[in-house]
Order: structure tokens, then C-alpha cells, then sequence
């Protein structure tokens, strides 16, 4: 029974849960049961916030008994990447930095879960400050891949990617900059969206890139992701670069399913060298597949977006050196060195030194760099003109079809420890999903097979204009569907890492 | 133009990160390839393109002066490293700015 | 190290100053610049914080419109052009008084720009030029624990409170003051008070040096007359009007010894020391720090609508410039006289006592006359005097009405300032009113002629200023509490 509840979509499980057919105490015991059989394998959590959860759950119980009304996911429980503030649970961002840390705050989007009454069952592990591919930065250890434990997750939200797919959780958010939600819902045969940029609230997410963070939903099917984008989307007024317009009709658009007439273009620029060919033969398999159910499919080209990746590289780090300069040791966190001989400057530099791993020294001081005087201009600042460059590039393809598709990652789950000490190699992992970011665009990640060479899933990533969330899930509930048909199951019936 | 050891020991100092000599060795050369790559940009010819800072196209995003709940003292100091005097204790500052 | 200086004088005399100064206002908004906390003056430590202006991570910055409308209004005053399209930027550099080790700030995009602002000089007009007015968010106040002085250096740690961190700041700069000469001092002062005087009639400020809602940095430099400009230091910690004055004369004093040297004047912040007037080197500025500016990714441009910037612009009051020149006329004073009131600080005062019912000569003597006096004497500013404008024109409605005379009148408002009570309580507590009852002048004057026989004797032979000495008895005793006039005539009555 308990396994069965585990194994139920989120829609699913919100059906049982209005007809009272299972209580949102059951299916939280029932997560909770999971996560402590299996995550010591996965490390996809940091923290099980099991009390918590269980009275949140009988309080949903409790209300749904009196009568009161209760949204869709009342009761369905969620993981939550730990770069969100939840109020007196720990967040830590994956840093030694902000270990023991408790906000005093949530962030708007953890109120809004709480007010849908969905089941936070704790906050999952990512790359350091939302910087990497792979959950390998992540001071507090990797999570691993539930297709093959000796795999990456992804990342840089891994963690919550895996609890998904490890059926620890049937819903997770995370944060997408440069590809941190869609490559590890690619590399983890789950659905996993990047909403358009600022249509979901940056309040309380620890900042990476401001200009770039966006946070979205995880689930195993295009609907469960759509009823978690649409529960956490909307205008937030603590959030000055949040969009004031109604949550594009994901919901609806993942019911109705329907390609036909819908005009798709493929990215010439995404794909061929530096894809593997697996991925590549998945992908040409979903345009045909989308051609067969109606979409008229042309290629397009985006000359620019072979920028995307040193310019986001470039962008990224400069907003983020600034981001983690409050990292200092005066007002929370770290404090280390403190012994009454050093001054202040000695102590932040080393408790900066000490709590913040390779890759963030590495970004920090690339954008301490990249926003010199003197270098300003020839790197940020045409940094940002690429960036308006590639906003055209994709003005003028959205001008000639409806969306653009795109395998989602160029490889399939890489080794962990392969790409770790080679931050060039680890930065192609993002090739694909950048441009969407540095545009502020909407784009999405659905399952579209197994790679002949080694069995791991492959995603097929969709991009739809700025507010046009719903075309993201209108086609990829329409290509998961037709899949699922094909396959005879869903694709994460045939991980074996478990 | 590649970046020298000196170079990314001086941006580590105006960071606030105390790199020790084994990571600057690990670091510098890692960064100097990286840098190597993102210069990529300047290939791109963008006279008269202007940058864009801000995605969304939004202006004029306001709040009333109006208060707001703010933190108690107690919750805003629960997690500082020192407290003194209902104030953040910091180690001593050299130097006004 | 004591600085060598060149007397005053001897170096306006060889070397041409040219003054900037740097003004920082904090708004008076009820919130934070970027957050609803409140922003009142003197709370317990840390008792109005949250999580943006604590820059907890997580936390976004909101722009508060009000400090957007301000800071129009203080453009508009200044008349400057207000930007169509501007946006913020992050100075970032690390300080513990700064939560998140960027100061939200404008760059190369401020609000307002190319205005201007004339100042009266020892009858001279100086046009100052305003190069920029921008906002910017405020920092928390340290405390330096363990040095000797309480300052930064030799402090053993330091104490930081938050509640200011956040609240909305204006920085006003102005172009380069040149050509005033030996009047720089009193010119950088002169500009200081009428910006001031226009920040609070502007209503956007309560521009208290003291309480630090106020800040000045000045800069100086010299040069022989007709050469470049020299090489200008800023001065900080400029907290009052006055030393406004006195850091541009030391500067000035201490750079013209410099040159004559043949040395070379130092680009550097110093720091002004109010005990001694000094200033001393503080941080080298030689080493420009690197604040890598970038625009603010959180926040979105501002461009307010033409429309809005003419309604802000419709609805400025008079300025201060303005209502002297239409003062000046109702009092008929003449511009010197003019200057000399606003020099002592004291044209609100003056104009409150006429609206109060003195006439404008009444309000005039006494506030630049016994008062400024008092004030200068224990070196406050006139405002801060512990009497009201309506309690000195109760006392010139006094002396008008006979009650008192001028040298009562003088010992009431000692009592006032020290804090005996309002003038009426105080003529009444002391028995000061003049003696007005006949009967009794009468008698003293009797009195006095029977003591004094041989100068009654002398005025009645047609020596009348002898009467004086007889006067003089009287009034000694009535304690001065006589109308003096009254009494000679009737010495004068009685004895021809």
C-alpha cells in the first residue's frame, strides 16, 4: 500500500486525496517510509523535516475533514531544493558557509506551498550555490542518479531531481540559471520546467545570477509539473523583476495535449558536435514523432546561440560575485579565525576560504574579473550584448514557429568524479539550456527515450516565448503521451539504479 | 591575454578569499583557461547593440511608503556569531572607507 | 606630525581655491529605501531591521516611490534635468557596517543632473553648479570599542546596529566652486546652509547636521592664480556648518604650505577634527578603489512619466531664495541686512516672530542682536537656543507696551534661556515689570531728590543734566525696574 502511494503521480495522488480514499497523513508517512529505505543511497535530501511534515499533514487532514476547501495539492507532499528559505528549517544553499543556518523567513514561494498545503518533506541537495551540473559541488556530498547510482544526478538541483525520480517525493522545486532544473530532469528521465523568467517569485531564493535565477517545478509527469508550476507561479510584489500577468494556462494546456497545427522548429545550432549520438537519435525520433501528431516541423537557425555559453559564463559569475559577497562572517554563517588578534578583513577571508568549495572561488573571482575596470567592457559588458543578440535570435525564430525543440543535454548522466576536476568539460552539460536563461524565456525538459549506448535517459527540451508557458506543457503532455503509448509504461519504470 | 598567478592571487585578495599557495597553483591555471574561453565574446561584433541588463522589459516597479513588520532584535541577532550590546560584534575594522 | 600652514590671508593672497562639495540627506521617508521598515531616528539597536535591509540571502530590494518623488523634488529645486530612463547600480566593496557588501547606488545613470544653485557671497552671486543628484541606500552605525577615542583606530572590536542601514539617501554633488577667492570658506558654508534651508522647505528631509540626516564631504584644492587646478583632497566628518568653513580654511592654510614647499599636495581623504579645527591624512585615495558598478539586476529601470515630473514640479513651494527676496521687501531691509540674517541663521526665526506679532525691526534686534550674542557665547547654533520665536515676540509686545524696558526686557530673556519659564511667568516670579504706578515713581523720585539736595539745587538753577545723577538714583532704587524716561520727567516736573 505504502509503496503503491509512492508510486502514484501527484495528480493521482490529489484525486485520492479529495475522495478521501487516503489521507494526506498516510501519503506523507508513506514518503517518508521511501526516503528512509532508499536515500542513503541517493543523498538526495539534506534534511528530513519528518515532525514537520507529518503536522502539516494531519492538519490538512484535520481541515479536509471539517469540510474546507483545499486546492489540488492539499496533502501531496514536495521536496524543496535547499537554496529556498523555509522558516526555521535549515538552509544552507550546499555551503559549509551557511551551515546550522536558519532562516527567519520563507521565501514567497515556500508560503505559497504552504498555502496549497503542499507536504514539505524537507529540502534536497544541490551544487553549491546553484553553481554546476552535477551536485558534485555540493559541500555536504553527491547525490546520485536513481537510473544508476554511480551516475550524476545533475545538477545543479540534483538532489530534488533524484528524490523524484527515486519515487521519494512525486513533486520537487528547483532553480534553473544556465540548465539547473532541465539537465537533471533530462539526466533522471523526469519532467522538469524553467518557467519564464521572473513568472515565478525570486524572493528568499539564495541568489546565484539575479538576472538569470528562475525557479520551477520537477514531477514524473508533464501534468504533475504543471499543476506545481501553476501552484508556484504568479506576480510577487517582494520581487521588483517578478512579471504582474496571470499564470499562463499550464494546467490546461497539459490536459489538452494537442500538436496539431502547432508550428516547430529545430534548433540548428543545438545539436551535431559535442552531442552524443544516442541523444542525437532520440531527439530526431521525438521531431518525427511530433510531426506524426500534427506539428509542422522546420529548422531554424539561432547563429548567436554558440555564444550562449561563454557569455553566460561571463554573466553569471560577475552577478554572483556580488551575490556572495555578504558572505562575511559578520551577521551569520561561518565565522572563522575569530581568536581576538585578526581584524575583520582577515576573518572574511578566511571563513570564505574555508566555507565556499572550488567552483564558487572559481566563479567569484572570475566575475571580480569579468567586472574590473578596464575589463568591464570587453567581458560583462559584451557579455550583455550577446545576451540582446540572442534575445533577437530567438525573437526572430519565435516570429516563424510557435516553439523551438532541442535535445535538452548533449550526453546522457555522466560518471560522477569524470567531469569534477574539469570545470571546462562540466560547463558543456549546459549547452543546450542556456539560451533560454540568458533570454528569460520559457522552456521545458520531457523524457524522450533511453540512449542505445547506455540505457540512461535523454531528455527533449522545448522553448516557448516569454508568458507562453502553457506551449511548453501543450507539447510535451502531447509527446509524453504518445511515448508512453509507444514504450507500453512510463520511461522511469525501466530505472534500474533502485 | 592569459591571466598570471599574481593576477588571480590580487582578484582572491579583492574577493575576500584567502587562497592558500596549493589552491592559487590548482586554481590560476584553471581560470586561465576559462578566461581563454568566455573571451570568446569579443569575436562577436555588437557596435551599437546595446546590452541588456534586465530581461523582463519592466520599469517603474514601486512600493508604498508604507511600513512593514520588520524582525524582532532578538530574531534578527538569533544567528549572528557574536552579539554585544544588541549589536552584531564584528572583529575590529581597519581603516574608515 | 603637525601640519605647517600658511596664514589665511598670506595664502588666499598667492593661490586660488576651488571648493566641491558632496552632500548626503537622508529622506524622510517613513520606510526604508527598498523595505517597509520604519525609519525612525534613535530606536534600540537593531530593532528595525528585516530581511532586505539585513541583507539576509534571499532577500530583494522594492524602490520606495516616495523617495523616487523626493529625490524629483530636490532635482527640480536644483534645477536640474530629471532622467526619462535611469537605473540603479551596485557599488560593491566590503565594509561590516554594509550588509551586503554592495551599496545599491546610481552609477552613470543618476535621477538628476546639470543644475544649478545660487548663493549669496559678501554681496555676490555664486552660481554653484550641481553636477549630479542620485539615490542611494544608507549604512548601519558602527560602534568602535576599545581605542581611546572611540574611533576606528586602536579599537579592539566593533558593534554594529542595522536600523539605518537601508533608509533612502540623496547625494548631491556639486562642479568645481571657482573664483570665490578668499570667500571659499564662507562660501562652501553659505552653499551648505541655503541647500540645507532648501531641503527643508522642500519638505523631504529634516536636514539635522547633528543627527547625521545631513552629511558634508568637502573638497579643496589650490593653485597660482590662472594655472591648472591642483590636486583636491576630500574632506569627511564635516558635522556642522561652521566646520564646513573651518576644513576649507585649514585646507587651504595647510595646501598653500605645500606648494610654497614645492611639494606636491597628496590626493587623499582626511579627516576633519571639530576640537581643534585640523584635518588629518585618513585612507590614501591614490589607490582608487575599484567598485566594479554594475546595474542592479534586482531592480528594474526607473523612468517616471513627464507627467508626474511636472506635477512634482507644480507643487514646489517657494524656495528659500524667493521668500528672502519677498521678505526683504516686506521688512524693507536691504540685501546686506538680508545676508547678515541669513548669515546668523536666524531667518526662520525672524520670520516666525513677525508671524508671532513682533514687528520685523523688534524680531530682528533681538534675534541678531542679544541672542546672537548668547549663542555665539556658548557656541550654539541660534535655532537650538532654549527660546522660542513666540516667546520673543511676547517680550517685544512687552517693551512695547511699556512693561518692560530694554535692559528688563534683557534679564527676561536670560531667564527664558535658563529654563525659568515663559516671559509673563517670569515678569510676574520676578516682579520685573517696569514700575509704572505713579505714586509710587512719585515717591522714589521725591526720595531721591531729598537725598541729593545739592543736584536738585543745580537743576533747579537751569543745570539740567544733572538730572541725570537723579535719574540714575531712581532707577537704582527701583532696581532698574523703571521707565527711565517717565522718571525724568517728573524730576524735571518737580524741580523747574
Amino acid at each position: 500500500m505504502s509503496s503503491e502511494l509512492t508510486r502514484m503521480t501527484a495528480a493521482g495522488l490529489s484525486a485520492a486525496l479529495a475522495s478521501r480514499e487516503v489521507s494526506a497523513t498516510e501519503v506523507t508517512r508513506a514518503h517518508l517510509d521511501r526516503i528512509a529505505a532508499v536515500d542513503d543511497r541517493v543523498h538526495a535530501f539534506l534534511h528530513v523535516a519528518a515532525d514537520s511534515a507529518l503536522e502539516q499533514a494531519a492538519a490538512i487532514d484535520e481541515r479536509r475533514t471539517a469540510g474546507d476547501d483545499l486546492g489540488p495539492l492539499a496533502g501531496v507532499p514536495v521536496a524543496v531544493k535547499d537554496v529556498f528559505a523555509t522558516r526555521g528549517l535549515p538552509t544552507t544553499a550546499g555551503s559549509r558557509i551557511l551551515e546550522g543556518w536558519h532562516p527567519p523567513y520563507d521565501a514567497t514561494i515556500t508560503q505559497r506551498l504552504k498555502q496549497a498545503g503542499a507536504i514539505i518533506l524537507g529540502k534536497t541537495n544541490m551544487d553549491e550555490f546553484a553553481m554546476g551540473s552535477s551536485t558534485e559541488n555540493s559541500a555536504y556530498g553527491t547525490s546520485r542518479n536513481p537510473w544508476d547510482l554511480d551516475k550524476i544526478p545533475g545538477g545543479s538541483s540534483g538532489g530534488s531531481s533524484a528524490a523524484v525520480a527515486a519515487y521519494e517525493a512525486p513533486l520537487a522545486i528547483g532553480t534553473d540559471t544556465g540548465g539547473s532544473i532541465r539537465q537533471p530532469a533530462a539526466v533522471c528521465g523526469i519532467v522538469g520546467t524553467k518557467p519564464t523568467y521572473g513568472g515565478s517569485s525570486r524572493y528568499g531564493v539564495i541568489a546565484f545570477a539575479s538576472s538569470l535565477d528562475t525557479p520551477g517545478p520537477f514531477g514524473r509527469t508533464v501534468l504533475d509539473a504543471a499543476l506545481l508550476h501553476e501552484a508556484m507561479s504568479g506576480h510577487d510584489p517582494m520581487d521588483s523583476t517578478s512579471i504582474d500577468a496571470p499564470v499562463p494556462p499550464v494546467v490546461a494546456a497539459a490536459r489538452e495535449a494537442d500538436v496539431s497545427g502547432m508550428r516547430i522548429g529545430v534548433v540548428a545550432e543545438l545539436g551535431g558536435e559535442g552531442y552524443q549520438p544516442g541523444v542525437l537519435a532520440r531527439f530526431a525520433e521525438s521531431v518525427e514523432l511530433l510531426e506524426s501528431l500534427g506539428a509542422k516541423v522546420t529548422e531554424v537557425s539561432c547563429p548567436h546561440f554558440r555564444y550562449a555559453l561563454p557569455a553566460y559564463y561571463l554573466i553569471a559569475p560577475s552577478e554572483c560575485s556580488s551575490n556572495l559577497a555578504r558572505f562575511d562572517a559578520m551577521r551569520y554563517g561561518l565565522r572563522v579565525g575569530d581568536d581576538g588578534t585578526r581584524d575583520a578583513e582577515e576573518v572574511m577571508a578566511l571563513t570564505r576560504e574555508q566555507g565556499f568549495g572550488a567552483e564558487v572561488k572559481r566563479r567569484v573571482i572570475l566575475g571580480t574579473y569579468a567586472l574590473s575596470s578596464g575589463y568591464y567592457d570587453a567581458y560583462y559588458g559584451k557579455a550583455q550584448q550577446v545576451r540582446t543578440l540572442i534575445i533577437r535570435d530567438f525573437d526572430a525564430a519565435f516570429g516563424q514557429v510557435d516553439v523551438l525543440v532541442s535535445p535538452a543535454t548533449p550526453t546522457t548522466a555522466f560518471r560522477i568524479g569524470e567531469r569534477v576536476d574539469d570545470p571546462m568539460a562540466m560547463y558543456l552539460a549546459d549547452l543546450a539550456t542556456i539560451p533560454s536563461d540568458l533570454a528569460g524565456n520559457a522552456a521545458i525538459s520531457v523524457p524522450c527515450g533511453l540512449a542505445d549506448e547506455d540505457g540512461l535517459p535523454v531528455g527533449l527540451q522545448v522553448m516557448a516565448p516569454a508568458m507562453a508557458d502553457d506551449r511548453l506543457y501543450r507539447v510535451a503532455a502531447a509527446a509524453e503521451a504518445a511515448f508512453t503509448r509507444r514504450w507500453g509504461h512510463p520511461l522511469l519504470a525501466e530505472a534500474k539504479g533502485l | 591575454m592569459p591571466i598570471t598567478r599574481d593576477e588571480v592571487a590580487h582578484l582572491a585578495r579583492l574577493s575576500r578569499i584567502a587562497l592558500s599557495d596549493a589552491e592559487l597553483d590548482h586554481l590560476a591555471p584553471q581560470l586561465d583557461q576559462i578566461i581563454t574561453a568566455v573571451a570568446q565574446v569579443q569575436e562577436v561584433a555588437a557596435e551599437g547593440i546595446p546590452p541588456t541588463s534586465h530581461a523582463t522589459g519592466l520599469t517603474n516597479v514601486f512600493r508604498d511608503d508604507e511600513p512593514a513588520p520588520c524582525l524582532t532584535p532578538a530574531e534578527a541577532l538569533d544567528q549572528a556569531p557574536a552579539v554585544e550590546q544588541q549589536r552584531f560584534k564584528v572583529p575590529r575594522i581597519l581603516g574608515e572607507v | 606630525m603637525t601640519e605647517t600652514l600658511v596664514p589665511y590671508a598670506e595664502a588666499t593672497e598667492r593661490y586660488e581655491p576651488v571648493i566641491g562639495l558632496e552632500t548626503h540627506v537622508e529622506l524622510g521617508t517613513r520606510t526604508k529605501m527598498f523595505c517597509g521598515c520604519v525609519t525612525t531616528f534613535g530606536a534600540e539597536p537593531n530593532s528595525q531591521t528585516c530581511p532586505v535591509c539585513l541583507g539576509l540571502p534571499g532577500s530583494l530590494p522594492v524602490v520606495n516611490r516616495t523617495a523616487i518623488e523626493y529625490t524629483i523634488r530636490i532635482g527640480l529645486a536644483l534645477n536640474c534635468t530629471i532622467a526619462e530612463w535611469c537605473r540603479f547600480a551596485r557599488k560593491n566593496y566590503f565594509y561590516p557596517d554594509m550588509p551586503k557588501n554592495f551599496q545599491i547606488s546610481q552609477y552613470d545613470e543618476p535621477l538628476c543632473t546639470d543644475g544649478y544653485l545660487d548663493v549669496e557671497v559678501n554681496g555676490k552671486t555664486v552660481r554653484v553648479g550641481i553636477e549630479r543628484v542620485h539615490l542611494e541606500e544608507d549604512t548601519g552605525k558602527s560602534l568602535h570599542v576599545g581605542g581611546a577615542t572611540g574611533r576606528i583606530h586602536g579599537a579592539e572590536y566593533s558593534l554594529v546596529d542595522y536600523n539605518r542601514a537601508g533608509i533612502p539617501l540623496v547625494e548631491i554633488v556639486t562642479r568645481p566652486v571657482t573664483g570665490t577667492g578668499a570667500d571659499a570658506p564662507v562660501a562652501a558654508r553659505l552653499y551648505v546652509t541655503e541647500l540645507r534651508d532648501l531641503l527643508r522647505s522642500l519638505g523631504v528631509s529634516d536636514v539635522r547636521m547633528e543627527e547625521g540626516s545631513l552629511r558634508c564631504d568637502v573638497n579643496t584644492s589650490l593653485a597660482p592664480p590662472g594655472a591648472p587646478w591642483g590636486t583636491r583632497t576630500e574632506t569627511k566628518n564635516v558635522n556642522s556648518l561652521r566646520s564646513v568653513e573651518r576644513a576649507v580654511e585649514f585646507e587651504i592654510e595647510r595646501q598653500a604650505a605645500v606648494l610654497d614647499a614645492q611639494g606636491r599636495v597628496k590626493q587623499e581623504t582626511r579627516h576633519f577634527h571639530e576640537d581643534n579645527g585640523t584635518t588629518t591624512s585618513g585612507r590614501s585615495k591614490e589607490e582608487a578603489q575599484d567598485y566594479r558598478y554594475f546595474p542592479e539586476p534586482d531592480l528594474v529601470p526607473v523612468a517616471p512619466p513627464r507627467d508626474w515630473v511636472e506635477q512634482i514640479r507644480a507643487a514646489l513651494p517657494e524656495a528659500p531664495a524667493k521668500v528672502r527676496a519677498r521678505l526683504r521687501t516686506e521688512w524693507n531691509v536691504s540685501a546686506p541686512e538680508m545676508e547678515a540674517i541669513v548669515n546668523a541663521g536666524a531667518l526662520d526665526l525672524v520670520r516666525q516672530t513677525v508671524a508671532a506679532g513682533a514687528s520685523p525691526a523688534d524680531a530682528r534686534k533681538w534675534w541678531l542682536g542679544e541672542l546672537s550674542r548668547h549663542a555665539h557665547e556658548t557656541g550654539m547654533e541660534l535655532a537650538a537656543l532654549a527660546i522660542t520665536p513666540a516667546q520673543v515676540a511676547r517680550v517685544a509686545a512687552l517693551v512695547s507696551a511699556g512693561t518692560l524696558n530694554d535692559k528688563l526686557a534683557r534679564q527676561v530673556i536670560d531667564a527664558v534661556l535658563a529654563g525659568e519659564g515663559d516671559p509673563d511667568e517670569i515678569v510676574k516670579a520676578r516682579g520685573l515689570a517696569v514700575v509704572s504706578d505713579e505714586g509710587a515713581l512719585t515717591a522714589a523720585v521725591d526720595e531721591a531728590i531729598a537725598a541729593n539736595p545739592d543736584v536738585a539745587a543745580k537743576v533747579r538753577a537751569g543745570k539740567i543734566p544733572a538730572a541725570g545723577v537723579l535719574v540714575g538714583a531712581v532707577m537704582k532704587a527701583t532696581r532698574g525696574q523703571a521707565d527711565a524716561a517717565r522718571v525724568r520727567e517728573l524730576i524735571l516736573q518737580r524741580l523747574t
